[in-house]
Order: C-alpha cells, then structure tokens, then sequence
C-alpha cells in the first residue's frame, strides 16, 4: 500500500507544474511577465483611476514638461501625456492580442490541416510560400491606405480602422505558425498513440482536438508570444507612417509620431510612447525566450 | 547542383507572376480614383477623359496584361536601348509603366531613388555583420560569461526597439541635446573633397547605425548558435589534439564551418532590411526608394506603388533562392539531387 500512495504523489507534479517551475527559475522571464502584467493591469484600470481624460483639452497647460499635475508632461494643445500614453496602450495592446489570435488561429488550422491531411498538404504549403513571398509591410501600408475609407464608413472611424489592421495583420503574420504546427504535426502522427486511437476508429476531427492539438501547443504558445510583439510593431509601424487610427484616438505609435514634430521644443515626450512600445515588447520577447525553454523537455530536466 | 538552380529559377516565374497578380489585384479592388487629387472645379466629363487616358476604362485583365507587357518586355528593352545606346524595335513608340501623378516612367524614378536606399541600407547591413560576427563568435566561445550576457540582452533590445523609436531617440540625443549630426539625411550633398565627405559620413552615422542595431541583433543569434553547435564537434577536439594554436582553432576550422548557415541567414535577411528601410527613410528623411512608396501610396499613383511592391516580391524571391543555392554550394553535406 505504501508503494501504491508513493506513486500517486509522483504523478502529483503534472507537466504544467513541471513548466511552471522550469519557467519561474528564467529570471528574464519573470521579469518579463510582472512587467507585462503590470501594463495591462496599468492600461486597463489606469484610465478609469487617472482623473484626465485623453482628449481634455487645457489650452493654457500646452507644451509643459513633467511636473506633478502631469508626470509625463502635456503636448501642444494640453492634453495630458500620461493619459494618453495609458489610453493608446488599450488599443496597442488590444490590437496586439486580437490580431496574434487571428494569426494564431489561421496559423494552427492551416498547419494542422497540411500536417494531417496528405492530400491538403501540398497546396497548403505552396500557399504558405507565397504568402511568405509577399513583401509585407509594403503591401500592408496598400492594403490599409486603400480600403481605410470603405470600412470607416462601413463602421465608423474607429471601429473600422481597428477591424482592418487587425485583420490586415492577423492575415500577413500566421506563416511561420503554420510552418511549425505542421512540421509538429507530421512527427506526432507517425507516433503510437495515434495509432491506437484511430485503430479504435476515433474520426478526424476528434483526432485533431483531442489528440494532435494538445500536443501541439506548446509551439503555438511560443508563436503567440512572438505573435503579439510583432503584431505591436507593425500596428505602431502603420500609426507613425500615418496611415493607423485618426490622430484624436491615441496609439503608441501614433503618439510617437506625433511628438516627433516637437522634437526640439519638448524632447522628452517622444520618450514616453516609445519606451511603453520598446518595454512591453522586450518584456513579452522575454516572456516567449521563458516559454521556450519550459516547454523543451529537454532543457526542463536540467 | 545546375539541375536544381534551373529547376527553382523555373518556379520562381510562375510564383512571381502570380504575386504580381495578386497584387494588381488588391490596388485595382482598391476604392482610390487617380483623379481623386485633382481640383474639384474640373468638370465630371474632363475627368472621366482623364480617366481614359489613363486607360482606366478598359477591364481589369487587359490592364494586368498591358502592365505585364510594359513591364517585363518594354523596360528591359528600354533599359537595354539605353546601355548600348541603340534603338530596336521602334523604340520611339513603345510604351512604358508610367506614373500616374508625375508622368514620368517609374522606373526611371526608382533608378534616381535607388542610391540613396542603396547607400544607407546597403552600409548599414554591411556594418551590421561586421559588428555581429564578432559578438556572435566570442559570446559562444565564452558561454554565460559577462560578455555573452550582454550580447544576449542587447540582442534582445535590438528585436525589441523598433526602428521608429530608436531612430527618434538618436535624433533626439545626438541632433537636438548634442548637435553632433544632421537630423535630415541631405541627398543633394555631392562628395567633392574632404568637408563635403565628412558631412557625408556624419549624416549617414545615425540611419546607418539604427538599421544596423536590427541587423546585428538578429545575426549576432544566429552565430553564436551556430558557433555553439560547432564547438562541441569532434572534430574540434581533434584540431586541439593535434596541437593547433587556439586562435587557429576558433578562427580557422570552427568560424569557417559555423559561418555556412549564417551566410544564408544574411543572404535571406536582405528584402527585410530594405522594408525595414521604408521607416527608417521616413524618420530621417531619406528620399530613397521607401519614401518614394510612401508618396505613391498616398498619391493612389497604382503604376509606381504596383511596380515597387513587386520589385520587394522579386527580392524575396531571389534571395530565398540565393540562400539555397548558397547553403547546397557551402555544405558539401547538401545534396539536393
């Protein structure tokens, strides 16, 4: 009986805990996710608590450097640059996760389709290669330049530009996923469980989820991180060449670009944007650099 | 090896034909009308002749076809015309890809674009492989040591940092605080004696130097992996039985063997650079080729932002087959027929 007891407190360390503890002992990466953390809790709760609104504008108060009623200081018409730095991370942010998951759920179906079935395989990848062909910021800047008008008055200016980055994003970013998915693919399906399961006659499509897509998370989980980094870039990329959001509605890059024309007249509020964008990517690069490691077996035994 | 060079080189026509489709395809879906930048006071009918002008009136497969034409057989010709000075096949009325806002040939206006891009991203890729190899070779030979440690993190901040922020910041540090160098990058400026050359090279510094930082974070990885992946080999060890110099050792069997995946990576990283490049003009103000996309986006000019587009897709293209065919000439292990 003791020997029995011994071995369920074995399988007590699951293989997420396992993770967990390879995970916490990369320092980069804990310091990467707290600081993550605390800029999505700081842009999500942060405007609700900061009593300046974004848009508020004190004509008197213009062009001022930090100072306590405004720690980051004000740009050319007053308004405050802490609120609008905390106002444009929701939509930098926001953009980021909502066009990482479309890459990512583009990314997965394509790769667990070319990888399972033989018969999709090749077009699938011919196409993942043309995409890859594409040169895609030049044909990203195309795409939002000529459809922003259409969509702005399909859905209003907001909405419609957020709708057409996002997807304009999420559908020029979900190559490599699919490329990995499906290498991941191909070697789990020569394995023996596969086996087993579709010798009891499990179908397709209970095979993938149940078996093929569990397996295959933890390079999409690293593909999300990397995912959300490149999807903050390029979204401050298109803002500060001027074809993002309308200027009223603040995003990092936006506001970078902004405050470039009053470089010399006040210097530091071009820092503010940047170092939000620069630290949150560098924060979620370490994140993904943490994952990596913890989810390779290999490493974690270490 | 010739085989599979021409085999790839026969595929990549159909993939670039293709692509340009597709890209014709999304400016001509595109709601922007050429003569939308026009004055309001021109009456409707001068500008629907404006439009067919324009050849706008005639259906999408015959425009495709028509750019296909000027494209691939009238501009080599041209170009050809030009080189030898001769005049073939009535090169009086052949017709070339023009631009819909300047009315000239587009390809004449990225060839008077094309120095100043390939100036600044052609240095500062240079710079940046100079830079990385090193730190690449001497981050893995001494393995979490300080130095290591360092590359690693500034490696990480060369991803992290866009080129739109840390372009910024230079400007903000070395024009406005110090006054050091030129925030603009001057194109008229002509290298006539040594002030004018030193103006040169101090407005290059910073856009150089910011592409640079991109580039050699990315190849600084490569080689330090590369390198570690080496440096256990057995054949390593058998160099340092033999009694070779260690300098020997790291810098003539290990560096020349981990080099082989490296050079491809550099070889693939070349169309990136020069999308990275659309920004970096845009911050420093280069008038290079992605500043002149940019002007053509905004104009609705579909001839130039079409033929620029596609030219970026033949250099993907063309390095991804560069790279292969690099990677099968360098590793005799390769073998792809």
């Amino acid at each position: 009986m003791t020997d029995t007891s011994e071995i369920t407190e074995e399988k007590a360390r699951s293989q997420w805990a396992d993770v967990w503890s390879q995970f916490r002992s990369h320092r980069g990466a804990m310091i990467g996710a707290s600081f993550f953390i605390f800029i999505c809790l700081l842009v999500i709760f942060g405007p609700m608590l900061w009593p300046i609104e974004p848009n508020f504008i004190d004509i008197r108060a213009k062009n001022q450097g930090p100072s306590l009623a405004h720690p980051f200081g004000t740009d050319q018409l007053g308004r405050d640059t802490f609120a609008q730095v905390l106002a444009g991370g929701r939509v930098s942010l926001l953009v980021g996760v909502t066009a990482m998951g479309l890459a990512l759920f583009l990314g997965t179906f394509i790769g667990v389709l070319a990888g399972y079935f033989k018969r999709l395989d090749s077009p699938l990848m011919r196409l993942t290669d043309l995409f890859l062909a594409l040169p895609i910021l030049p044909l990203l800047l195309v795409i939002i330049m000529l459809f922003r008008d259409t969509l702005r008055a399909a859905f209003g200016p907001e909405t419609g530009i957020f709708l057409l980055v996002v997807f304009v994003i999420g559908i020029t970013s979900w190559m490599h996923t699919a490329r990995i998915v499906r290498g991941d693919v191909l070697s789990l399906k020569e394995q023996e469980f596969v086996l087993a399961a579709r010798s009891i006659g499990t179908p397709s499509h209970r095979m993938i989820l149940r078996h093929i897509l569990p397996n295959v998370m933890s390079p999409i989980m690293v593909s999300a991180t990397l995912g959300i980094a490149t999807a903050i870039i390029t979204e401050s990329a298109i803002s500060f060449l001027g074809l993002g959001f309308p200027s009223d509605f603040p995003t990092w890059g936006r506001l970078l670009s902004d405050s470039t024309n009053f470089m010399t007249l006040n210097p530091e509020r071009v820092i503010w944007p940047g170092l939000a964008i620069s630290l949150t990517v560098l924060s979620v690069n370490y994140i993904g650099d943490g994952l990596r490691d913890a989810l390779d077996p290999r490493i974690r035994g270490r | 090896m010739l085989n599979y060079t021409l085999r790839r080189l026969m595929f990549s026509v159909p993939v670039l034909l293709f692509i340009s489709f597709i890209i014709f395809l999304i400016l001509d879906l595109a709601p922007s009308d050429p003569t939308g930048n026009l004055p309001l006071t021109i009456p409707p009918e001068v500008r629907e002749k404006i439009r067919t002008s324009l050849g706008l009136d005639a259906p999408m497969w015959v425009r495709y076809l028509l750019w296909c034409k000027q494209f691939f057989i009238n501009e080599p010709l041209n170009i050809w015309d030009q080189w030898r000075g001769t005049c073939s096949f009535n090169c009086e009325d052949r017709l070339r890809v023009v631009s819909y806002v300047t009315r000239s040939p587009v390809v004449d206006l990225i060839v008077e674009r094309m120095p100043q891009t390939l100036w600044v991203v052609g240095m500062s890729y240079v710079v940046g492989i100079l830079i990385a190899i090193p730190i690449g070779v001497i981050s893995a030979y001494k393995q979490y040591s300080v130095f290591d440690q360092a590359g690693t993190f500034i490696s990480m901040v060369g991803f992290s940092v866009p080129p739109f922020f840390s372009g910024v910041l230079v400007i903000v540090i070395f024009s406005v605080q110090l006054g050091w160098f030129p925030s603009i990058y001057d194109t008229t400026l002509e290298v006539v004696d040594w002030e004018t050359f030193k103006m040169q090279v101090k407005q290059m510094i910073m856009p150089v130097m910011v592409l640079a930082l991109q580039t050699t974070a990315q190849i600084s990885r490569f080689m330090r992996a590369s390198m570690l992946d080496n440096l256990n080999q057995d054949y390593v060890r058998t160099a340092r039985a033999k009694g070779l110099k260690e300098s020997v050792v790291l810098l003539v069997h290990v560096l020349r063997n981990s080099l082989i995946p490296v050079v491809t990576v550099i070889a693939l990283g070349v169309p990136a650079v020069f999308g990275g490049a659309i920004i970096t003009e845009q911050v420093f103000k280069v008038n290079g080729i992605g500043q002149l996309l940019i002007i053509g986006i905004q104009g609705g000019d579909a001839p130039l932002v079409q033929t620029l587009t596609f030219i970026f897709a033949v250099m993907i293209v063309f390095a991804n087959l560069i790279a292969d065919i690099l990677y099968g000439i360098l590793d005799p292990r390769i073998r792809y027929d």
